[in-house]
């Protein structure tokens, strides 16, 4: 007697696409599975709120940072615009997220308690504190009023920003969807760096390149960092990064990966040319997006698949029965 | 026995075996934790039990589909369905190689699927709200008027089971009947159960009755029996509702050696502090290796 109906969908559905989409020479251990239906339930979270949420913080986050050194060095247009992309930034994250709850009447539920369990109610927390702050910090710089008040809550959110740029890396990887929880060792690594190649290419849409000298600096170290930390991130996932490299997450990825290196060269040149500037600057803002939506549907693609999630725990459950342990002590 | 169990045997237990969950909630003078012991080899594949907790928990209708998987059209967990029976037909076919051949020939496998009400729960963990909650009686029940549908709970359970309905905005799943257990009730399913394949009680007994009954099974020559998140050094630190198999968990749809999430969040707790850190530092570097200039 063999296989039932049930494990038949797992089988013929995967198979490599396109050119180098032939029968690999050694097939994979098949896995079994019930009908091919998920194992997880794959998140409700709504396109374009969470992953808008993600780059939204992200962004926010490290304008803070780059406001706060802009501020130290004397750039205060810089500054201004930093301060001034950070408050607009994580609003529309703020709304983003409040517009993704199923109850958005009942946002402030996730304040009536104090949890470091879930990074969401950490996260809760962090916003409710840095984006009043950030607001602040916009205000005066643009109105120019209160300026001590002003260079307080500039110095308050650089100090916040960080996190705020980083929480969501363990939002996501604190699930059990495989592409996120297996990555949780390179996501905050990732996050960071493509928050701050973000706020850089902000910061040189925003002002002249005259001006943006510092924005080019942390645009570019934070794309390579953010190359840097993809790499490291799919070599060592092995099979559980697949979703990053192909389908449609994999397209996008790629998409956003190939923006980054462009605007690296782009932004060598872009301190003596305008059009280099905005060139780059939309480059480095338009990865860091399309990186947060890529990432977002590669969890998704990985939770539909139940591959991801039987395989390396059959494979787990095989060898902890190979080892002969405690006789009698399971089945 | 769960791989996770043996990845940890090397150093100390992963999580202190027996872990009493409802005190490390704070309940106090709490009753013993109680659970489920579904034995699927007596499981007839009735539906009573989808339908006895529809019908006492007043849960919505989930469709009414044809699915073309065997006598199963509630397809799987959900918001609206608590109690869920597979059908698994092994019947065979030829050609078919991997399979291993079933000793008893065709069989036709049925299991009453449920929450796992897990000793260490990924969806109480993450909930922002407070939502979800650990009952004196070690069981995990969401209570409706205090969540606000933000759904991290729903990818947070390894098993599948939480989800949100789309007509309230609000996550539900299966409360082991807490109204009932209050007041010294079975739960639904477990009462219309024909075959008491769906058992309740005291979750040491039902361990200790699992126990026998797996061992009864194998002296009869169903070797291929075996208990499912009985052990309390699984991944999940033991589940409140536990299975007896016939075979390998992800024929039911259930995941082979599921490992909490929250497990590793103290570290990512730490990678995002040093990342953190980093885009200061990555600031400061900017700041430092720049020409100085004047606005």
């Amino acid at each position: 007697m063999s296989a039932p109906p049930a494990q038949t969908p797992g089988r013929h559905r995967r198979r490599g696409k396109g050119r180098d989409g032939e029968q690999a020479m050694v097939p994979r251990a098949e896995f079994r599975s019930y009908y091919g239906r998920p194992v997880l339930k794959e998140p409700v979270w709504k396109v374009p709120d969470v992953p808008g949420y993600l780059f939204g913080g992200g962004l926010a986050g490290a304008s803070s940072v780059l406001a706060g050194f802009a501020q130290a060095a004397g750039q205060r247009e810089l500054a201004r615009a930093a301060k001034v992309t950070s408050a607009g930034a994580i609003t529309v994250s703020f709304a983003a997220l409040i517009n993704d709850l199923g109850r958005p009447s009942r946002f402030l539920n996730m304040l009536r308690v104090f949890k470091p369990t879930s990074p969401l109610n950490v996260g809760s927390w962090l916003l409710a504190a840095y984006g009043p702050i950030s607001g602040a910090a916009a205000a005066s710089a643009v109105t120019g009023r209160l300026p001590r008040a002003g260079a307080a809550a500039t110095v308050a959110a650089a100090a916040l920003g960080p996190a705020i740029a980083t929480y969501t890396a363990a939002l996501l990887c604190d699930t059990a969807v495989p592409a996120w929880h297996e990555a949780h060792r390179e996501m905050p690594y990732l996050f960071a760096a493509s928050a701050a190649s973000a706020a850089g290419g902000m910061g040189m849409l925003a002002v002249s390149p005259e001006h943006a000298d510092l924005a080019v600096r942390f645009a570019v170290l934070g794309a390579a960092a953010e190359l840097t930390a993809k790499t490291i991130l799919v070599r060592r996932l092995g099979e559980a990064a697949e979703p990053y490299r192909q389908g449609r997450s994999g397209t996008v990825m790629r998409i956003a990966e190939n923006l980054t290196a462009a605007s690296l060269g782009t932004a060598l040149i872009a301190r003596r040319s305008r059009l280099a500037a905005v060139l780059s600057g939309t480059a480095l803002v338009a990865s860091s997006a399309l990186t947060r939506f890529g990432i977002f549907e590669a969890g998704m693609a990985s939770a539909r698949d139940p591959k991801y999630t039987i395989r390396p725990q059959r494979e787990r459950a095989d060898r902890a029965s190979r080892v002969p342990a405690e006789p009698g002590g399971g089945v | 026995m769960s791989g996770y169990a043996e990845d940890q045997a090397g150093g100390a237990p992963a999580a202190a075996p027996g872990l009493d969950p409802a005190a490390v909630a704070g309940h106090q003078d709490h009753p013993p934790r109680m659970g489920f012991f579904t034995d699927t080899s007596v499981c007839i594949g009735c539906k009573a039990c989808e339908v006895a907790c529809k019908e006492w928990n007043a849960v919505p209708e989930d469709g009414l589909e044809l699915t073309g998987m065997s006598y199963d059209n509630s397809v799987g967990l959900g918001a609206s369905t608590w109690r869920h029976v597979a059908f698994i037909e092994q019947i065979g076919r030829p050609g078919e190689a991997r399979q291993q051949p079933q000793p008893g020939g065709p069989r036709w496998l049925m299991s009453s699927d449920v929450c796992k009400h897990c000793t260490e729960a990924a969806c109480l963990d993450v909930c922002p709200t407070g939502a979800l909650m650990r009952t004196e009686f070690g069981t995990v029940v969401v209570q409706d008027d205090v969540c606000n549908g933000c759904g991290y709970c729903i990818p947070a359970c390894p098993f599948g089971v939480i989800a949100r309905r789309e007509s309230d905005g609000g996550a539900h799943k299966c409360t082991l009947c807490y109204d009932r257990i209050g007041d010294g009730l079975t739960p639904a399913c477990a009462k219309a159960c024909p075959t008491e394949s769906i058992q309740f009680g005291p979750l040491d007994e039902l361990r200790e009755r699992a126990g026998r009954r797996v061992a009864e099974l194998h002296s009869d020559g169903v070797a291929e029996a075996r208990l499912y998140l009985e052990d309390p050094g699984d991944g999940i630190g033991g589940a409140g509702a536990f299975f007896l198999l016939l075979d390998e968990p992800e024929v039911y749809g259930l995941p082979p050696d599921p490992v909490v999430t929250t497990r590793d969040l103290p570290r990512m707790w730490r990678h995002v502090a040093t990342a953190a850190a980093g885009l200061v530092a990555g600031g400061l570097a900017a700041w430092l290796t720049g020409t100085r200039r004047q606005p």
